[in-house]
């Protein structure tokens, strides 16, 4: 099977999460981004050891981290949304600006 | 084309789509939901490359609970159907050029460098993982445990309610003492409007 | 090992007979143990349960399916149509999905899969979607809550169903579930055949309580909870997309008793060490004892839904996270050192 695919297909998910990141003021959709930027990742590694043929499985081992250290990021991530919600009664991010100036 | 082609691109566009829609729409549920089907065709790419434990895992972990979270977390944020109106402008042209402009230098790139390669597909057993994984990964692997402990602590702390900190309590005729326990410094914050009850708008219509 | 029966040519044929015979095992398989809920759950209230229905009301459950499909299909107006419209299938493929690795018998699964019984239990996790998309969608303060409670308490009740299926992993050496099923007919303790389910008890007991949470029957069905929200996420739901709800929770009773069945009673075989004849005779009669199994722990099932009151939602919780987890998390390392040790 030609390379170009899988990786042209982590590329598209990559450049949506990027759109997703810097458009998008709803915490939660920013979470969601973020996931879809690192499922292009976890895409990629295993795409490339797909072509290197590594003994030691490097990228499906890589592709592991990458998701639990993910899920990490969420549980940590919703519970600090969750905390700004409580306080501000808003999820928007613009409005989480207590220590900006 | 051979079948794991026509699979891969299958799952490619659909996956993609579903990606689109996930950054698109207007309503934050449906975000969620159409993240599923990313997640699920992104599962697919990996059954098709043969990393069939990843794409196992990419199920448990993100369908089963990475999104069902995420659902949980919208829907104790208010995620009204229709139309979600706080945060939700779209249309921006910064973003789309920088999009447009990462995707397209990572497909130039891609086709330069890996245009003509051909991937062997092979199957690779959960079996023959799960030897790599607790041999020569194991250090890696137990530093990975670790650091997943210290985000279940993180977490718990940063979500557990503090004394004097808290929602800002909205008057409840049925527990008048709830209206009394207002944390003292919360003025400072942006006060959220309590509804009127129905015999207050009785009252004053 | 014996071949699956569905391993033929030409491709497509072994698919489609594959994806008729899920099908079939899933309707046929939910409708048995429905009929056994009706049934057990009336005996043990001192009534008769369904008698109409043909010879002592068989007949009842394929008759409340018809009269679901002339029921008029509603949509409530301030509902979100789609979502409200696909929660229901949500629910229900999940379910048929996982049949498709289970074994019924020697032979008769319907493909068997290296990681089987990791496949089985994150495919299962899925159905909690249909539910929570049901809850929202529904636009409903009552469904909502059922979708939440749903939510958390499925999020709560993967890791010890998950742990205890590890355990059984550790032991067997394997994570296909014929697999298992074959390690487990080769188990003895101390020179006695034995199944798991007797040295591996906590592992058995964990599994059985996660499950019963995971397919939220009593006394853990605070999502459905009829007294106080009124059977949440299915409040607004008529017709068949309420019977495919109903399905989907008989269905995941089987999927569950299965998987207890394969990892801890022995599978097919009546006690591990007692072979079973070959050919035709012996696939009946595998497939009469698997799923004689499944529906005695069906029964178990529906008789602690007879027996015990619902627990509120802290209680669930806390049983979840502050006792069955460290259990789990225990029980691992217990398998672990005997497994060296032995």
């Amino acid at each position: 099977m030609a390379a170009v695919y899988p990786l042209i297909f982590a590329a598209l998910l990559f450049s949506v999460g990027v759109y997703g990141l810097l458009s998008r003021r709803h915490a939660v959709l920013v979470l969601m981004s973020i996931e879809l930027m690192l499922a292009a990742v976890t895409v990629n590694l295993v795409t490339f050891w797909a072509i290197a043929g590594d003994a030691l499985l490097t990228g499906q081992v890589f592709a592991l981290f990458v998701m639990a250290i993910g899920a990490a990021e969420i549980g940590v991530g919703l519970a600090i949304i969750m905390l700004i919600y409580r306080n501000r009664a808003s999820v928007n991010i613009d409005d989480a600006d207590l220590m900006k100036y | 084309m051979s079948v794991p082609e026509v699979v891969m691109l299958a799952t490619g566009v659909v996956g993609g789509a579903a990606a689109l829609l996930v950054v698109t729409s207007r309503n934050v549920v449906h975000s969620a939901l159409y993240l599923v089907v990313a997640l699920l065709a992104v599962a697919g790419v990996f059954l098709v490359l043969g990393a069939e434990f990843v794409a196992w895992a990419q199920v448990l972990v993100y369908v089963g609970a990475v999104v069902v979270l995420l659902l949980f977390g919208l829907m104790l944020t208010r995620a009204p159907i229709g139309p979600t109106g706080q945060g939700n402008e779209l249309g921006k042209a910064m973003p789309l050029a920088v999009a447009l402009a990462v995707f397209a230098g990572l497909v130039a790139l891609i086709v330069t460098s890996y245009g003509g390669e051909v991937i062997a597909l092979e199957h690779v057993p959960p079996a023959a993982l799960g030897e790599v994984l607790y041999v020569a990964w194991a250090l890696p692997f137990m530093t990975l445990g670790f650091l997943l402990t210290l985000a279940l602590i993180g977490a718990v702390v940063i979500a557990r309610r503090e004394e004097g900190e808290g929602p800002l309590p909205e008057p409840d005729p049925d527990e008048p003492e709830a209206a009394e326990a207002s944390p003292p410094d919360s003025s400072s914050w942006p006060q959220r409007q309590p509804e009127p009850t129905p015999d207050e708008r009785e009252v004053s219509a | 090992m014996a071949t699956s029966v569905f391993a033929l040519e030409p491709l497509w044929l072994a698919l489609l007979l594959q994806a008729l015979a899920a099908l079939l095992l899933f309707l046929i398989g939910a409708v048995v143990v429905g009929y056994l809920e009706h049934k057990v759950l009336a005996h043990m209230q001192d009534r008769l349960g369904p008698m109409e229905a043909i010879w002592h009301g068989i007949g009842q459950l394929p008759a409340d399916g018809l009269k679901f499909l002339q029921k008029e299909d509603i949509i409530p107006t301030a509902a979100d149509r789609w979502v409200f419209a696909l929660a229901p299938a949500v629910a229900v493929v999940p379910g048929v999905v996982v049949i498709a690795v289970l074994p019924f018998g020697p032979g008769l699964w319907l493909t068997d899969l290296d990681a089987g019984i990791f496949f089985a239990l994150a495919a299962s996790g899925v159905t909690v979607l249909g539910t929570l998309m049901a809850g929202w969608s529904s636009a409903n303060k009552f469904s909502l809550m059922g979708g939440l409670r749903g939510a958390a308490q499925l999020i709560s009740y993967e890791l010890p169903l998950v742990l205890a299926a590890a355990a059984i992993v550790i032991q067997a050496g394997t994570l296909s579930l014929p697999g298992i099923v074959e390690a487990q007919h080769g188990f003895t303790l101390f020179g006695v055949p034995m199944i798991y389910g007797i040295p591996h008890i906590i592992g058995l007991g964990l599994f059985f309580v996660a499950a019963l949470a995971e397919l939220s029957r009593p006394p853990f069905d605070m999502p459905i909870a009829d007294s106080e929200l009124i059977a949440g996420h299915m409040t607004e739901y008529t017709g068949m997309r309420y019977a495919f709800f109903m399905l989907s929770e008989y269905a995941g009773m089987v999927i569950l008793s299965a998987l207890a069945t394969v990892l801890f009673l022995g599978g097919w075989y009546p006690w591990p060490g007692v072979g079973l004849p070959e050919g035709a005779a012996g696939m009946v009669l595998g497939f009469v004892i698997t799923f004689a199994k499944i529906l005695v722990l069906s029964a178990i099932m529906v008789w602690l839904r007879a027996t015990f009151p619902r627990m509120r939602e802290d209680q669930l919780q806390r049983l979840s996270w502050s006792v069955l987890i460290p259990l789990g998390l225990l029980n691992i390392v217990l398998v672990a050192t005997a497994k060296v040790w032995f």
